[in-house]
């Protein structure tokens, strides 16, 4: 059954055509990778699919409910109950500490519950250091925070906006651990990279470019496992 | 958690809030000071021109009849009077307490040596009773308030307490020159009706034709005249609200009124409400502006109040600038915190609420600060200026809360306009 589907998505910036007509089906639980090069529509995509912004054209079903045409403000509402954002620079706020982070999820969310926040870092193997500053994290870490902030709302689907970029190779395989274990839970998750290593350990892989999609690839490693 | 983020931006932020607080300090101290000097200033500026002399002078009305027919002013020709019984009655009227000082007089020309002078008989330093009803009303009055002006050349203010008080005078300066007079000589007036020796106690100069006059007590002048309970007229200072476009319209004729004018006119200090119930009190009399005083009076605070209005709205729109620029720069700086709230689900409300919080709590701290500030200008001015202190109104503070919570708001603007405007998708990726 999809969770996602885009039907002749166009984004428009005045003559620029940053996605152009595209149609895309995701299913629930599937692992997608979105590569491409830069200014082949990556972001503008993840944009749209993250509710984050509305398509000039098309029509963009999660559940099988149209939101293209939703208010920003209903956006913002569905973003929040069905999506956990993971960044490429972690965007933690820098004077609460680990815990605090992924409560601010919480409270706007619903109800901030410390308990639950720790639970959530646990996930990512991160309970032990949770009263510590991002400052006094390692990026690799940070980013395992900014994993169990977009979790802690228990959303249908992560997205992740180049998740490994400012890794090293140890905290990479770390973060692609944590994925692996999401899916196999279940989580339908998006990652959109240039890194062909982390496009790899996706179920599916589709590759943008200049707004079109040029390729929609199922992993042999998943269709041989 | 709301007060962690609030509690970290202010452990985070704190130069830049310590700024915007500072800012609003100081919008905030200069409108307390402004607002209040301008409150009390009407009181201050009444007083320090009640120094001048009277505002008010009343005389017999059939006089003030003849000197409006001949178009004279203070007419001295007419031999009517005034019951110096009724005297007390001032202090029966509505704004009785605004009457600060008053002082009978009778005047008439006698002879010193052969020479006609004038002799003017008042009070000096007077405790004064009047009882009616069961009520006694006191008074501590005369022309040592009435002539704060005078300059004591010689001897000293006629002792009024003394028990022959009546026997001594003050002699202008000019007269005594002419006649050779100091303090402690006596002199020989002759009236109509009496002949009075009296001790010299001072010699004054007032700088006007009063230099040529002299100054006894009511009952000394009384009995050179004949005219024993009698007055020729009183003048009376009054602490009086300036004249606007009512008091303007009363004056011609208060009947012209309709009945809420008269009752706001009525109730209200202005000089020709209290000439009127003056008139009410002592029908036979008749009170009059003078008008050169009470016309400064309501220019000068107008002009003050004006003045002090214009510098609390420079400073509040100088505080808007000020907040406006140190709030946009703060949403600045925290652009990608901000729009990272909103990427978690915050909307635009919940982020704008955040930060006026922030701002909000900065001003509070800052209108705390700038009101105790405020305080200490306001008694600057008034010590400096006035010689005396500012009486802090608790209404002042009221309308300084409220003018600063509206000049923050107003300056935070520009910063909640850029808040709306940060969008996630443009802010938070990582550029591809």
């Amino acid at each position: 059954m999809s969770l996602l589907e885009l039907k002749n998505v166009s984004k428009i910036y005045g003559e620029l055509n940053a996605l152009d007509n595209v149609s895309l089906k995701i299913d629930k639980g599937e692992w997608l990778a979105i590569m491409g090069p830069s200014g082949s529509g990556k972001s503008t995509m993840m944009n749209i699919i993250g509710c984050l912004d509305k398509p000039s054209k098309g029509q963009v079903l999660f559940d099988g409910k149209d939101i293209s045409k939703e208010s920003r403000r209903k956006l913002t509402e569905f973003h929040r109950d069905k999506i956990g954002l993971v960044f490429q620079q972690f965007h933690l706020i820098n004077y609460l500490n680990a815990v605090e982070n992924v409560m601010v999820a919480q409270y706007y969310h619903s109800m901030p519950d410390e308990k639950e926040a720790l639970e959530a870092l646990e996930r990512v193997g991160l309970k032990e250091r949770a009263k510590h500053l991002p400052s006094q994290l390692s990026g690799g870490e940070q980013q395992r925070v900014c994993i169990a902030r977009a979790l802690i709302n228990s959303p249908e689907l992560i997205l992740a906006d180049e998740p490994t970029g400012n890794l090293d190779e140890a905290n990479e395989n770390i973060v692609l651990d944590i994925f692996k274990r999401l899916h196999k839970e279940g989580t339908s998750l998006i990652v959109v990279t240039h890194d062909p290593e982390v496009g790899e350990e996706a179920q599916r892989i589709v590759r943008l470019e200049h707004g079109h999609i040029s390729s929609d690839i199922r992993n042999e490693k998943f269709s041989e496992g | 958690m709301f007060f962690r983020m609030v509690r970290g931006t202010f452990v985070r932020q704190w130069k830049k809030l310590l700024m915007i607080a500072l800012t609003v300090a100081l919008g905030a101290s200069i409108a307390t000071a402004m607002l209040n000097v301008m409150l009390d200033v009407g009181d201050k500026i009444n007083e320090e021109l009640k120094t001048y002399g009277s505002n008010i002078t009343v005389i017999p009305q059939s006089e003030a009849v003849m000197n409006k027919l001949y178009d004279v002013e203070n007419g001295e020709t007419q031999d009517e009077f005034l019951n110096e019984d009724k005297l007390g009655e001032l202090l029966t009227i509505f704004w009785a307490n605004n009457i600060t000082d008053f002082a009978p007089e009778t005047d008439a020309q006698v002879l010193l040596d052969g020479n006609e002078v004038k002799v003017v008989g008042s009070w000096f330093a007077h405790h004064f009773e009047y009882e009616k009803k069961g009520t006694t009303y006191t008074r501590d009055t005369g022309l040592i308030n009435l002539r704060s002006w005078w300059d004591i050349k010689d001897g000293q203010w006629m002792d009024e307490s003394a028990s022959d008080s009546d026997r001594y005078a003050m002699v202008g300066c000019q007269l005594a020159d002419k006649n050779n007079i100091s303090a402690g000589d006596s002199i020989t007036l002759k009236g109509s009706r009496g002949e009075e020796v009296l001790t010299v106690s001072g010699i004054y100069e007032s700088g006007d034709d009063e230099d040529e006059y002299i100054y006894t007590t009511l009952s000394a002048a009384q009995r050179l005249t004949g005219t024993q309970g009698l007055l020729k007229k009183i003048e009376v200072s009054a602490i009086t609200s300036p004249e606007d476009e009512l008091a303007v319209k009363a004056a011609r004729d208060p009947s012209l009124l309709s009945g809420d004018e008269y009752d706001l006119w009525y109730c209200t200090a202005y000089v020709s409400s209290i000439c009127f119930q003056i008139q009410e009190a002592i029908p036979e009399a008749s009170a009059t502006a003078v008008r050169q005083i009470a016309d400064s009076e309501g220019k000068i605070l107008e002009k003050t109040e004006l003045l002090m209005t214009l510098i609390t709205v420079l400073s509040l729109i100088g505080a808007a600038l000020g907040i406006s620029n140190l709030v946009t720069s703060g949403v600045m700086e925290r652009s990608i915190e901000l729009t990272l709230l909103k990427a978690v689900g915050a909307k635009n409300g919940q982020v704008t609420f955040l930060v006026l919080t922030e701002v909000m709590a900065t001003a509070v701290v800052g209108t705390a600060v700038g009101y105790l500030m405020g305080y200490v200008f306001a008694q600057i001015i008034g010590e400096t200026v006035f010689n005396s202190a500012i009486e802090m109104n608790g209404m002042a503070a009221f309308i300084v809360a409220v003018l600063i919570l509206f000049v923050t708001l107003l300056g935070s603007i520009p910063a909640i306009r850029l808040l709306l405007r940060l969008k996630p998708s443009e802010v938070l990726h990582g550029g591809h």
